[in-house]
């Protein structure tokens, strides 16, 4: 097992930050830990890159104890905070060299691994660290993560903050990592990049609702999804709400995403309810859950 | 050793990047000894003052003229008459008015005695102070010029003698102080904000998770600025020696000595207070005022420390400047060497090794 957690819990006050967490991640994986902010996932990043002490259970990365052999573990593994940590003063160049230094290699001895990324960003290797975009702060912070040739990378929402297509030649890189055989744990509130990883954990106010492939959780959705359009949103969300056989609804993009409570959901039925409270050019489709409809169930 | 060094390399593009912190540590020390060495000063010097002499006659003139051959004092204006006095007082130009009583000389020769009243205002107390014990003195020398011939019966004459610094030049007394102020300051404020910003910014987080160990980042973080503050004390001193005329009596290799293990002891202090702020301002505030004030007021370089009252005589013991300023001024204006300032030494040594072990000991492995 790269990563192995075993009824982690980490309390700070009286604030439960993360209960009785337990998964495995294996080598090679690319692992998501997916939910909402202040779900626990920075915490358990931190229990994992040995920054912090979990209150309960054990903790394993790349088979070395986080408490009794956290040195080990810093050796060995690449760690991205969820704030951009690296330092504003200091030149792209600079940043690099340094990091480099400080896990005794060399910006050529590994300039393979971080070669496809760095070249995106050479173009500004004299500019200070500080004045790039979010896009390519994200993009140097990976450099740096990486420099050191880590085992095991964690990254911590490293697409919160970073433009749509930027986001989508992160995850590009993530997947050409895993390919030279980096186990890595991402973690991210946007549910469109889960289907990305190969396993996923869905996790909200320090619990674990369910871990599978993004493909078999979307399976286990148990209701039928309807996209339902209409001209007036507002109005649409509304009458929804006061509808007696609503199970679910929230809005999706240009859409609601709805469920009906009964098995027998006739969608005829629907659009003359919402035809009679006055809403017009009404849309009613069936749909694939996505694992945001999976996590909104499981999160209720 | 290599890591060592790019950690190194790093702090000081830090330093040379951030004109705010490259100007309080070359700026200051530069404006402070300036400041306290020409502006502020116990001196008096061409003092004016405003005579009212009732009797205008010939020993009234000669104490006149020596008061105003001196260089303390300057005759601003002669008064006419009593009422005079609190006017002129009032417009503040004015330090002090001498008032000599009617028949001052007849008096004298008659009756052995005569009056003159010395008025200062004493809105500052110090000058008011210093004013009249310089009057006093002079008419204490005329005097004894009148009576050179006849010889008393009797007569204690104080012979007084200032050592170390004879004609009281204030600059001797705040150059040690502010030496240490500033050693003090750059050291301890300038490390703890530096650590702190890294906790503030985050990298620490990065730098913690690294195989660098705790004290490679500590040291790595003080190293630079054991360098940049003895530059400061070289500029300190040398500024001293050159403008103000300081003498150094004793070794300067002793005092540099000193000053290397006071800087210690500071950026000791500097990162035990980066152990107890999260952020960058706690960590200035806690300096300026944990750090600042004590070194101001107990150290011993404005207030004498015999005349504060015990508790906090007790008090400025632990204070590590006081014993630096000690041996400053041991080491400046008395020349002498370690046979005199070793229980010193030993003191200052004693509380950086303390505050070395205690920020070791408190230093975070991780976040919490």
């Amino acid at each position: 097992m790269s990563i192995n957690l075993e009824h982690i819990s980490k309390s700070y006050g009286k604030v439960e930050a993360v209960k009785n967490i337990s998964f495995k991640v294996n080598p090679g994986e690319l692992f998501g830990l997916i939910g909402p902010d202040g779900a626990g996932k920075t915490t358990l990043f931190r229990i994992l890159t040995t920054l912090l002490i979990a209150d309960e259970g054990k903790a394993n990365v790349t088979g070395f104890d986080v408490v009794k052999d956290y040195k080990n573990i810093r050796k060995s593994v690449g760690y991205m905070p969820g704030k951009f940590s690296l330092y504003q003063d200091l030149t792209v160049e600079e940043n690099l060299t340094f990091f480099a230094t400080i896990f005794g290699t060399t910006i050529e001895e590994n300039y393979e691994l971080i070669k496809e990324i760095y070249v995106q960003i050479e173009p500004f290797k004299k500019r200070r660290a500080g004045k790039l975009s979010g896009g390519m702060k994200q993009k140097l912070a990976l450099c740096c993560a990486l420099i050191h040739k880590p085992k095991v990378l964690f990254l911590d929402e490293p697409t919160t903050g970073v433009d749509p297509v930027s986001r989508k030649e992160f995850w590009e890189m993530l997947k050409r990592l895993q390919q030279k055989g980096i186990t890595i744990l991402v973690s991210t509130p946007y549910m469109d990049e889960a289907a990305l990883c190969d396993r996923i954990a869905l996790i909200q106010d320090g619990e674990i609702l369910e871990i599978d492939t993004p493909a078999n959780i979307v399976k286990h959705f148990p209701k039928t999804i309807y996209n339902i359009g209409s001209k007036d949103m507002y109005e649409l969300l509304q009458k929804l709400k006061e509808f007696e056989h609503t199970y679910s609804m929230y809005p999706f993009g240009e859409f609601v995403h709805y469920t009906d409570k009964r098995d027998n959901f006739n969608p005829t039925e629907l659009r003359q309810y919402l035809e009679k409270n006055g809403l017009q050019n009404i849309t009613i489709e069936k749909t694939k859950a996505t694992i945001e409809d999976t996590f909104m169930e499981l999160a209720k | 050793m290599k890591r060592f060094i790019g950690f190194i390399k790093k702090e000081f593009y830090h330093i040379f990047r951030d004109k705010r912190s490259l100007f309080i540590l070359f700026g200051m020390p530069i404006a402070q000894i300036l400041l306290f060495g020409f502006a502020i000063t116990n001196e008096i010097n061409n003092v004016d003052i405003a005579i009212l002499d009732h009797s205008k006659d010939v020993t009234t003139k000669e104490i006149i003229h020596k008061i105003s051959a001196s260089n303390y004092f300057s005759i601003h204006q002669f008064l006419e008459k009593e009422s005079d006095i609190e006017s002129v007082f009032k417009k503040g130009k004015v330090k002090a008015v001498l008032n000599f009583e009617k028949d001052f000389s007849k008096n004298l020769i008659k009756e052995n005695h005569s009056t003159i009243q010395v008025i200062t205002d004493a809105t500052d107390p110090n000058t008011a102070n210093t004013i009249s014990n310089y009057v006093n003195a002079i008419l204490q020398s005329y005097l004894k010029e009148q009576n050179k011939n006849s010889t008393m019966a009797y007569q204690i004459r104080p012979q007084t003698r200032m050592v170390y610094n004879p004609e009281l030049k204030s600059v001797y007394m705040f150059v040690p102080g502010v030496m240490t102020i500033i050693l003090m300051l750059v050291s301890a404020m300038m490390t703890s904000i530096s650590i702190t910003r890294e906790k503030e910014l985050g990298t620490m987080e990065i730098l913690l998770v690294s195989p660098l160990k705790p004290f490679q980042v500590i040291i790595g973080k003080v190293f630079p600025y054991i360098f940049l503050s003895i530059i400061n004390a070289i500029v300190i001193i040398v500024l001293s020696i050159f403008i103000f005329k300081m003498p150094v009596q004793g070794s300067l290799f002793l005092l540099g000595i000193e000053s290397v293990i006071f800087i210690i002891t500071s950026l000791a202090l500097g990162i035990l207070i980066s152990t107890i702020s999260a952020t960058q301002q706690t960590a200035m505030m806690i300096s300026l005022m944990g750090l600042m004030l004590p070194v101001i007021l107990l150290s011993g370089f404005i207030f004498p420390v015999s005349s504060m009252p015990v508790p906090l005589q007790v008090i400025s013991n632990v204070i590590p400047a006081k014993w630096f300023i000690i041996i400053v001024k041991g080491i400046m204006l008395k020349g002498v060497g370690l046979q005199f300032l070793w229980k010193e030494t030993l003191i200052l040594l004693g509380m950086t090794v303390f505050f070395i072990g205690l920020s070791i000991k408190k230093y975070k492995i991780r976040l919490e």
